[in-house]
């Protein structure tokens, strides 16, 4: 009886001692909130470190995506690699859920702290690539998929990739 | 049946299986890399390791390979025990010591044999911190591509290349970590079937290269059961579409056709879907020779006028569906419906139609052919013409072998131990041919002969089968004892002909031999090739008395045709030119339904767009009489509508009675096998669009299926309701079940834990046996039942009997696999290897006409200009053309014809880098 008469009061204290802290709401617009990098929001495309597409159109967002609103189709490029001919994020449906990025083998696909993603008409919801598509490396800074694997491309040749040996003559016996 | 232990369950399994196989049928998940169960074991890759314990006391127990371990009675394994797994694991690990991260940009990835196994084993971590071993990769042509660091040295490529297919060019190369699996150099790869080493391969280092440069991964494919329609033997498929392309031609399992491998003419040769000549709207010529386009009511009105005023003809093809053929033969009339083969070719096929319904002797399936213990070929280069036949030659030489091995009381599986025991012996393979073939490696002894010869060979063994003396002495006879011996040796003798040489003499002298066969008390089996994807299917729904295009040439002469209406068929493939434009036009209206614009689409007053095999559905026969249904994988663009549609669209128009009851795909089918007593079991090919499986329909799209928000989110963000698929039982869904239906409803093979084509066992009675729905396809020709009408009784059709004159060549045949079959030779990787239509002479007759290779011959008066390529193979006094090649349908087979040096020749450029289909000489080196 009276441990929990002690309880109710302590309660009562520590809700009283809330009227004294700072509010959390803030008045967006006004005033904007801080939201951490690793915020999920609008979800763009970055570049490697050496300023190059990084997604390689492997398709793995797409089937991570749990409501199926991403779409590309791969190409290969000139040099060698691949790369999204387009690629597509119906954002009206998109959950932010950020799967996407986690799936993604290049840090390619990454999710912003923007939010603000307002339209009157759904289809300008519709993002392509030319709207995804960052100049920078977004948050993950030094990964560079085609240094690490043994895909050659123009300026990377076959054991020049990490932990690589240079190319196997095969018509050599020596071991 | 042996009853064995794993992990403390008693099992009853199969007797001659190996653990390995047992397993997996039983549905429990042993990993495993080289064993394949078409090609057998040789315990190379060591992935499937299990304990096996001595008895029940033994607790220790030894790693043994699953695929190296008969299963016999009592034995006692264990696949969870640590040792095994461990085992197991560090398996993988070392195989993927040098493995190059690369899945994400690797067509193998979500498909791979290699993933599946990884995951299976559970491995994770690399430990090794040494650097990786690279290699260079090889051009091996514009079909495949090769990315040689993904390889983890199972054998099978060079396995399957090799011992499997009798290809040289590709071999395991250096030794110890430097292996490498390649040509010797950079090239083409040779063989007709190197496309199946996409599917052979567990990872990505052999992959479809035309999938490599529009790449979709398996998941996203849109699927459905396929037949190859790029000749008669009726090769399953499973094409895959995404965004409105086809991406790629897998192989569908079909135990008794073409089991686990396609040639590349079927792999590779369906391109054509994507080919920027479709037509996309109905096509209406005006005055200035141009074409309007036009929707489709207004191009069904136009049709139907013309129709309505009467004096209809119908063209068919022997590349359409039996439907839409058999609607059309309703529309134009029995007497007014020509099947659509050339002249020469109606009278091949209606004869090896009847020789095969009238033969004493079986009609094989493929996987029968490869059973034959002695094989005679008469005149048919079925490299060429049904290359996944020749493919089944290759093995059904290996019996000898087989039988070797019984004696020593191996099982079938020990394949490196049959072929060390055996070395270069080999089953009797007999081939008679008017040159080289690429089956003659394999051969006790190629003859080159001349038509009358190879057919004067067979009616001596023939007659030296059924103990008559020879017929006809001379140089021949020695030969034909040989072959005699051999034949009669044999238990299951095996006779190949077909249309591809031109004569209706060989055929009929196939069909001899092989009931001199049947009568001396022997199993004999006869298999006529014939030359598309649904010729049989079409003589038999002709009948012999149909017309032919001769015939209806006259009759437009005389003024009795005011609309003709050809069905998908490019006339001028199937005659003389001029005939065909005087055909044409002498008829008011010419309605042609077609997929891609042709000659003939271009001489037409009105052009139907035609929707291809991928868009539609249809029946093919044979050419072992099995009727085998097609789905289509995706909707066509535009107003492209299957053939069935158009013309069944246009008799309900015209209200003709006979199409009244009419509504679906299924009813066009029963009221054909209702109609035409040679095809009465069409119906029973697949179920009809009212099957369920399990109360659900079967989803074209794999579960996984990603982006249907996004896809068309750039038209509308408005998801329209999945299209309903009104006349199939298939699904344009990822929703349905997959599982265990017939096998002629198999659109994909998937399995938890199996994203490979490997999971195809888990589909299957046993792994390597008949899925468990059935095998696709019924029969139409019953095998044998005929028993014993006199082949001589059949009367072969006179053939140009010109007799030989020393300046007069005979024109014979020689059909190219790629290139001679229209639609494939259009597909971009095949076009690469097309080379242009030549004639081969032998080195004494170009002597004679002063030409050497790369210079030009005209043929005849005019009728053709063409390159010379000798051919020390050739028979003297016959001129081998590329049949089916552009302007060949001027040249009519066994036609004797003047040559004469070209006087302005041009030689051609020597190309450079495409060293395949140099001749069929070397075509198969
Ligand atoms: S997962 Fe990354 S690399 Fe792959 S397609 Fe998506 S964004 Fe591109
Ligand atoms: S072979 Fe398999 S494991 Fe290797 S990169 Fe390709 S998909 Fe990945
Ligand atoms: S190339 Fe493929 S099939 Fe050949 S050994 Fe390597 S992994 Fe095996
Ligand atoms: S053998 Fe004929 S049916 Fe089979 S894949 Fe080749 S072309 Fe197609
Ligand atoms: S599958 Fe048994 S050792 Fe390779």
């Amino acid at each position: 009886m009276l441990k929990s008469l002690t309880s109710q009061l302590r309660t009562i204290w520590t809700i009283l001692q809330h009227s004294f802290t700072k509010a959390e709401t803030v008045q967006y617009p006004e005033q904007m909130p801080y939201l951490a990098p690793r915020y999920r929001g609008r979800i763009v495309l970055t570049n490697d470190p050496d300023g190059q597409e990084r997604c390689v159109a492997c398709n793995l967002c797409a089937v991570a995506c749990p409501v199926d609103c991403i779409a590309l189709q791969q190409g290969v490029k000139e040099d060698g690699r691949w790369y999204p001919e387009f690629f597509r994020i119906n954002f009206s449906r998109c959950i932010m859920c950020g799967m996407c990025e986690e799936a993604c083998p290049t840090n390619a696909i990454q999710l912003t702290p923007d939010f603000e993603m307002c339209e009157y008409d759904r289809s300008n919801m519709v993002y392509e690539k030319e709207h995804l598509q960052i100049a920078g490396t977004g948050k993950y800074h030094d990964y560079n998929f085609y240094r690490v694997s043994g895909l050659a491309i123009a300026g990377k040749d076959k054991g020049q990739a990490q932990h690589e040996a240079p190319p196997i003559d095969v018509k050599s016996l020596l071991p | 049946m042996p009853t064995i232990t794993i992990d403390g369950v008693a099992y009853e399994v199969e007797a001659g299986r190996n653990l390995l196989e047992s397993c997996l049928s039983l549905g429990l998940d042993l990993p495993y890399f080289c064993w394949h169960p078409a090609m057998g074991s040789i315990g190379a890759c060591r992935q499937c390791a299990v304990v096996q314990y001595q008895n029940a006391e033994d607790n220790r127990g030894r790693i043994v390979m699953g695929c190296m371990t008969p299963v016999t009675d009592g034995a006692i394994f264990s696949l969870s025990g640590d040792k095994a797994r461990h085992f197991r694991e560090a398996i993988v690990e070392s195989l993927m010591l040098n493995h190059p991260h690369d899945c994400p940009v690797c067509a193998e990835g979500g498909e791979c044999h290699l993933q599946d196994m990884t995951v299976m084993v559970g491995h994770r971590d690399r430990h090794y911190r040494g650097r990786k071993n690279t290699h260079r990769n090889q051009y091996l042509g514009p079909l495949i591509n090769h990315e040689m660091n993904r390889c983890i040295t199972c054998y099978r490529c060079t396995r399957y290349y090799r011992d499997y297919a009798g290809g040289t060019d590709l071999a395991a190369m250096a030794a110890h970590d430097h292996i490498y699996f390649g040509r010797h150099q950079e090239g083409v790869l040779q063989s007709e079937f190197a496309g199946n080493l996409v599917e052979v391969c567990p990872t990505g280092v052999f992959t479809d290269k035309s999938l490599v440069h529009d790449y979709t991964r398996k998941w996203d494919l849109q699927s459905a059961p396929s037949v190859c329609t790029a000749c008669a033997v009726g090769c399953n498929t499973i094409p895959g579409e995404r965004y409105g392309r086809l991406k790629r031609v897998h192989n569908r399992f079909n135990a008794e056709v073409n089991g686990y491998f396609l040639c590349d003419r079927g792999r590779f040769g369906a391109g054509f879907v994507n080919s920027d000549r479709a037509l996309e709207f109905p096509g209406l010529r005006e005055a200035d020779g141009r074409y309007r386009a036009l929707d489709h009511h207004d191009a069904l009105h136009r049709m139907m006028d013309s129709c309505a005023a009467g004096k209809v003809a119908g063209i068919g093809s022997p590349r359409a569906s039996v439907e839409a053929n058999y609607l059309l033969r309703l529309l134009a009339g029995t007497d007014n419906f020509a099947p659509g083969f050339s002249d020469a070719e109606q009278d091949l096929v209606n004869l090896a139609l009847r020789l095969q319904q009238q033969s004493a002797a079986v009609t094989p399936d493929i996987r029968t052919i490869e059973s034959a213990d002695a094989v005679l070929v008469l005149g048919e280069d079925v490299t060429n013409t049904a290359p996944r036949i020749a493919l089944a030659l290759r093995q059904s030489v290996r019996n000898k072998a087989y039988e070797m091995a019984a004696g020593l009381r191996l099982e079938t599986w020990q394949d490196a131990a049959i072929r060390n025991l055996a070395q270069q012996q080999r089953s009797p393979l007999f081939i008679a041919a008017v040159a080289d073939t690429p089956l003659d490696d394999v051969a006790t002894r190629r003859l080159s002969l001349a038509p009358e010869g190879i057919a004067a060979l067979g009616q001596a063994v023939a007659a030296g089968i059924s103990g008559a003396a020879s017929a006809t002495p001379g140089s021949t006879s020695g030969e034909a004892v040989d072959i005699v011996a051999a034949l009669a040796r044999a238990s299951r003798p095996l006779v190949i002909a077909g249309t591809g040489c031109g004569s209706a003499a060989v055929l009929q002298a196939a069909a001899e031999v092989a009931n001199a066969l049947c009568s001396s008390g022997r199993q004999a089996m006869l298999c006529l090739c014939v030359p598309e994807a649904n010729s049989l299917g079409q003589a038999m729904l002709a009948g012999p008395k149909a017309p032919n295009l001769g015939a209806l040439e006259e009759r437009a002469r005389a003024g009795e045709i005011d609309t003709l209406v050809v069905l998908e068929n490019d006339l001028y493939r199937r005659g003389n030119s001029a005939g065909i434009d005087a055909l044409l036009a002498e008829c008011r209206n010419v309605i042609v339904l077609d997929g891609l614009d042709n000659a003939t689409t271009s001489a037409a007053t009105l052009v139907l767009p035609a929707a291809n095999f991928a868009e539609s559905e249809g029946t093919l026969v044979s050419l072992e009489g099995r009727a085998q249904r097609y789905y289509p994988l995706f909707q066509p663009r535009e107003e492209r509508r299957p053939s069935w549609v158009w013309l069944l669209a246009c008799m309900k128009e015209l209200e003709r009675p006979d199409v009244h009851s009419l509504h679906h795909f299924d009813d066009i089918t029963r009221a054909c096998a209702a109609d035409i007593p040679a095809l009465a079991g069409i119906t029973a090919a697949a179920p009809d669009l009212h099957y369920l499986n399990l109360g659900v329909k079967i989803p074209r799209q794999p579960s996984r299926y990603s982006g249907r928000t996004a896809m068309r989110a750039n038209i509308s963000v408005h998801e329209p309701k999945q299209r309903e698929d009104e006349e199939t039982p298939l699904a344009f869904t990822m929703e349905g079940l997959n599982r265990s239906q017939p096998g002629a409803l198999l659109p994909w093979v998937w399995s938890p834990g199996w994203n490979s084509n490997q999971s195809l066992h888990k589909f299957q009675t046993h792994a390597g046996g008949p899925l468990k729905g059935g095998t696709a396809g019924v029969r139409l020709l019953h095998p044998g039942a005929a028993g014993g009408h006199r082949i001589s009784d059949i009367t072969a059709p006179a053939t140009a009997a010109a007799s030989a004159a020393p300046d007069l060549w005979q024109l014979v045949p020689r059909p190219r696999i790629f290139g001679s079959d229209e639609l494939s030779a259009l597909s971009p990787g095949l076009a690469e290897l097309v080379v242009p239509g030549f004639i081969e002479l032998s080195p004494a007759d170009a002597g004679r006409l002063g030409v050497a290779t790369g210079d030009g011959v005209d043929v005849g008066d005019g009728i053709a200009t063409l390159e010379v390529r000798v051919n020390a193979t050739m028979t003297t006094g016959c001129a081998g053309y590329s049949a089916g090649f552009a302007g060949s349908g001027n040249l009519a087979p066994l036609a004797r014809v003047t040559l004469q040096r070209a006087a302005n020749w041009q030689r051609r450029p020597q190309l450079i880098g495409s060293d395949r289909g140099n001749g069929s000489g070397s075509s198969h080196v």
